[in-house]
């Protein structure tokens, strides 16, 4: 089977437990406004492989990455599903660790047979919440959040081990409350595994000059780390709340 | 020698080491103590070592502001013996010694050549006493005469051009390591009587082969009887063994001091001393006679002086270098041949001084990594690493196979097994500029004139791959033989008149003998070659019908990538080149090896060659090392790595460089901002508390 991929980094460490081969898939429905990715939006770009190729680009640098695995991310790799569930089903036949980098926009929660199916295949899933509050979601990436969120419970109730992603833009994503209220659905998750707080950068400015597009945040810094570790701890305080609140 | 147990050497195994022989190696695998636990004992800085490294600040800010020297010697021609002491404050100091009378003034030597001593000093605003030069002109013939003296005119061309570059011809060619440790186990006596017996058993027939032998073996024991003074200078009797680890730091210091004070080599490398020293520390400690925050002490006082080591040189020295290097290598760590990581509590104190006294590229610490290292003190490396960006690995799985496990790097990738092996150290040949030699048949491209023999050039608008490759080939051939030779010459001279007989004292009298060669510009002759292959490469000509540019059509596999299409064109240069080298007679029989090791030099050899096929501009720098050329690698780092691993280290025994640099944030998540191993019942048992 082949999918479209954009580019494969052999070295990937930040995107999943140890040294990772990253597969970057083409194609993405979304339209982020800080999206740092804007090549990988057209599902017909980039090029075609097969992915018993995603897994021979494995096993030529195994030595590097046998404690990490494969993440696949993208673009959004669910508009490939069954594509993305061959390279997992190849690579759990020869034990390699696979991880799905993913915003969960895809999912369908009246028609799970394919996500059922990849979900046998997945040690871990990176989910991106872009934001907790729907009608925000909407503003930043053309989209609510509902299907996000019920993927996010789905993902519980298959106990498959997460991470939540979140990338706090200054003034967009920033604000406490709704850093609260993320942390309190996050409460809920009790496959839960990490936080990764994603402190938004511009170094995508020079993608969107190379496509000629136009960068929707041109006057938005980047954030300080200061600020990251805080908008972390504020999502945490919203987990402990959330919890309190349950068992109370 | 006597088989009595010597009285500095109770609580030691006996063996080989103590039965007449020198055999520092033997007296480590006997007696070393392993560690495989974590870095929680460590210590804080003294206040002594506090203040001490404040003075050491002040002066340092103090040479900046003065623009890179403080003080320099303009009269006193250094010998090991040729200073009064120097402290920065005897009272506080554990561990004594510096170049000259005081810290931060830099020694005369001009030995080398006194042009460049000169030259040194009128950069720096000051001026070698006339009767010194006087003396190096008239009446003392220095090494950098000697060698232009016997230089052919192709020679003087080649360095000209840049064909080959960074000569050590008229600078110290360093590279090489006395065995330092030799001077703390043994005493100077004993190794002095040793070297004695070594010209009682030398061969009597005069041939100048063995009465060469026999001349430098004199020196060496002049050498150790001025090294004994040295300590005499200090307020120390080193003629018999370290009897403590004080001692043991301390009398292996003033070997070092000796080597620095006697040359200003291009790399003044330690050796592999941290496991040795380790072996008195632990003796100590276990005898109650020290504490753990004392042996911290020592060994943040030498690493102290360790960064203090100055030479005078000039600008254009530090410019080809980027900086003012000393290469006091430091090799650490590593795996016995009998399979046990040669990880000691010492290893941790060294890489520890990063921390205490802040991080600094000299001593330039060098981690012997070996899968086998215990899991803790990779650990500890990989935080230091992190936190301090100092730290140097070298593949020990790969180098312990030919050089056993006593080994040490010299400059940043040369091994040698300490004490009995040394190096001719040789510049690089620029395998780049070779290839525009090929193509318009041995004229300089810059300098517009034949430099190389006057083979034939290419012809037609678009190069020719196997044209290409079979004019490059014959123009290797010519520049491997005239490479060779150069450094003949060079190191003829080096031995006649600037001997290193005090390192040459710590061997033993038979060493092996590298020859060490390099080469530059790997990277961008093998994406060359590949473009010519897989693209088309157009020529451009000026009036005279020199090819002085290039329009590369369509794209190429570039090295870097993990394609085997251009790594292979990489593998078979170095193989071919090597090749090439090995054809040559070689001065005292040194062993030919080679190199693939600029590591800063690769700026000032780009500006000296011109356009190059692979489409990369005149001036623009070469890569360093075996790296693949900027920017060009763009499958991530491990097919980056991929590429360069595969090149044969049978083929470039002396090193095979790899610069990596990556921002931090690329390398793992930041555990400030990353919350891993997230429990939710646990966070909620905590709320209940």
């Amino acid at each position: 089977m082949n999918g479209r991929i954009h580019s494969i980094e052999s070295f990937g460490t930040v995107d999943g437990p140890g040294i990772r081969l990253v597969v970057f898939m083409q194609g993405c429905p979304m339209r982020c406004i800080y999206c740092h990715n804007p090549d990988t939006w057209l599902i017909d770009g980039g090029k075609s492989v097969s992915a018993e190729e995603i897994i021979l680009e494995y096993e030529k640098y195994k030595e590097f990455l046998k404690n990490g695995g494969i993440t696949v991310t993208g673009g959004e790799p669910l508009m490939q599903i069954e594509f993305v569930t061959e390279v997992f089903r190849l690579a759990k036949e020869k034990n390699i660790h696979t991880c799905l980098d993913t915003s969960g926009i895809t999912f369908t929660s009246d028609n799970t047979e394919k996500f059922d199916s990849l979900m046998k295949y997945t040690d871990l899933v990176l989910l991106d919440i872009k934001h907790i509050n729907s009608s925000v979601h909407k503003k930043l990436t053309g989209f609510d959040n509902e299907n996000i969120l019920s993927f996010a419970r789905y993902l519980t109730e298959k106990e498959i081990p997460v991470w939540i992603r979140h990338v706090v833009v200054p003034e967009y994503t920033d604000r406490e409350d709704d850093l609260i209220s993320l942390g309190k659905f996050l409460s809920s998750m009790k496959n839960l595994k990490a936080l990764d707080v994603l402190p938004y950068h511009d170094m995508g400015i020079a993608k969107y000059e190379k496509l000629g597009l136009d960068y929707p945040l041109k006057n938005v810094p980047p954030l300080s780390k200061e600020n990251a570790v805080k908008a972390r701890d504020t999502i945490m305080q919203g987990i402990r709340l959330g919890l309190n609140e349950l068992h109370q | 020698m006597s088989n009595v147990m010597q009285k500095e050497w109770l609580g030691f195994n006996e063996g080989r080491w103590s039965n007449g022989s020198i055999n520092v190696r033997d007296f480590i695998l006997k007696n070393y103590t392993e560690y495989d636990g974590d870095a929680s004992f460590l210590t804080p800085p003294t206040e002594a070592t506090k203040k001490l490294w404040a003075m050491v600040t002040e002066l340092s800010e103090k040479e900046r502001e003065n623009g890179g020297v403080l003080d320099m010697d303009t009269k006193i021609i250094s010998t090991i013996t040729s200073h009064g002491p120097g402290y920065l404050d005897k009272n506080l100091e554990k561990i004594v010694g510096f170049q000259t009378d005081k810290p931060f003034k830099r020694s005369l030597q001009p030995f080398g050549g006194i042009r460049m001593a000169q030259n040194a000093c009128a950069q720096n605003g000051y001026e070698v006493d006339p009767s010194v030069v006087e003396i190096f002109t008239k009446y003392r013939k220095t090494h950098n005469q000697g060698v232009f003296d016997a230089y052919t005119p192709e020679m003087r061309l080649a360095r000209k051009s840049a064909i080959i570059t960074g000569l050590p011809d008229a600078y110290g060619r360093g590279r090489i390591i006395g065995d330092y440790r030799r001077v703390a186990l043994y005493g100077i006596d004993k190794l002095i009587e040793d070297k004695k017996h070594q010209i009682d058993t030398s061969l009597v027939r005069m041939t100048s082969k063995n009465i060469r032998l026999r001349e430098e073996l004199a020196e060496q024991v002049r050498a150790l009887e001025e090294l004994r003074e040295l300590g005499e200078i200090y307020g120390f009797d080193i003629s018999r063994p370290a009897a403590n680890a004080q001692e043991a730091v301390q009398w292996l210091y003033f070997g070092y001091l000796a080597a620095v004070k006697e040359q200003n080599g291009a790399a003044m490398s330690l050796g592999r001393t941290s496991t040795f020293l380790d072996i008195y520390i632990e003796r100590d400690l276990r005898n109650g006679v020290i504490t753990e925050q004392q042996a911290q002490e020592y060994i943040d006082h030498f690493i102290m002086k360790l960064r203090l080591v100055k030479f005078a040189r000039t600008p254009e020295y530090n410019e080809l270098f980027s900086g003012d290097p000393t290469w006091v290598t430091e090799s650490i760590g590593g795996v016995s041949v009998d399979g046990r990581p040669m990880v000691t509590k010492n290893s941790f104190r060294y890489i520890h001084t990063l921390d205490n006294l802040g991080s600094a590229p000299e001593p330039n610490m060098t981690v012997l990594w070996s899968t086998k290292l215990p899991r803790n003190f990779k650990e500890y490396c990989a935080e230091m690493s992190i936190k301090s960006s100092s730290i140097q690995y070298e593949n020990d799985d790969l180098m312990r196979v030919t050089h056993g496990d006593d080994y040490a790097i010299a400059c940043c990738v040369s091994s040698m097994r300490i004490g009995k092996e040394m190096q001719f150290f040789g510049a690089r040949a620029n395998l780049a500029k070779c290839l525009l030699y090929a193509i318009n048949g041995g004229i300089d491209e810059r300098l517009k004139i034949q430099v190389g023999p006057r083979y034939r050039m290419v012809e037609g608008d678009y190069l020719d791959y196997d044209d290409v490759m079979e004019k490059y080939d014959a123009m290797m051939e010519w520049l491997a033989g005239l490479y060779v030779n150069t450094l003949n010459v060079i190191h003829y001279m080096h031995d006649k008149y600037c001997y290193e007989k005090l390192q040459m004292a710590l061997h033993d009298r038979d060493v092996k003998r590298y020859f060490a060669t390099g080469i530059a510009g790997l990277s961008v002759v093998a994406d060359s070659l590949s473009a010519i292959k897989y693209a088309k490469v157009k020529c451009i000509r000026d009036e005279d019908g020199i090819v002085v540019d290039y329009e590369v059509e369509g794209d190429f596999p570039k090295y870097g990538n993990n394609d085997d299409r251009v790594d292979s064109i990489a593998v078979n240069l170095v193989r071919s080149f090597m090749d090439k080298i090995r054809k040559h007679h070689t001065y005292r029989d040194g062993v030919p090896t080679m190199s693939i090791l600029t590591i800063t030099s690769n700026v000032v050899y780009g500006k000296k060659t011109g356009n190059t096929p692979d489409g990369r501009k005149m001036g623009v720098p070469l890569a360093p090392g075996a790296n693949p050329m900027h920017g060009r690698d763009t499958h991530g780092a491990a097919a980056s790595l991929s590429s360069v691993a595969k090149l044969p280290f049978r083929h470039a025994q002396d090193g095979i460089s790899n610069t990596f640099s990556i921002i931090p944030d690329a390398l793992g998540k930041d555990n400030a901002v990353f919350m891993g191993d997230i429990d939710l019942d646990m966070l909620r048992e905590n709320d209940n508390e």
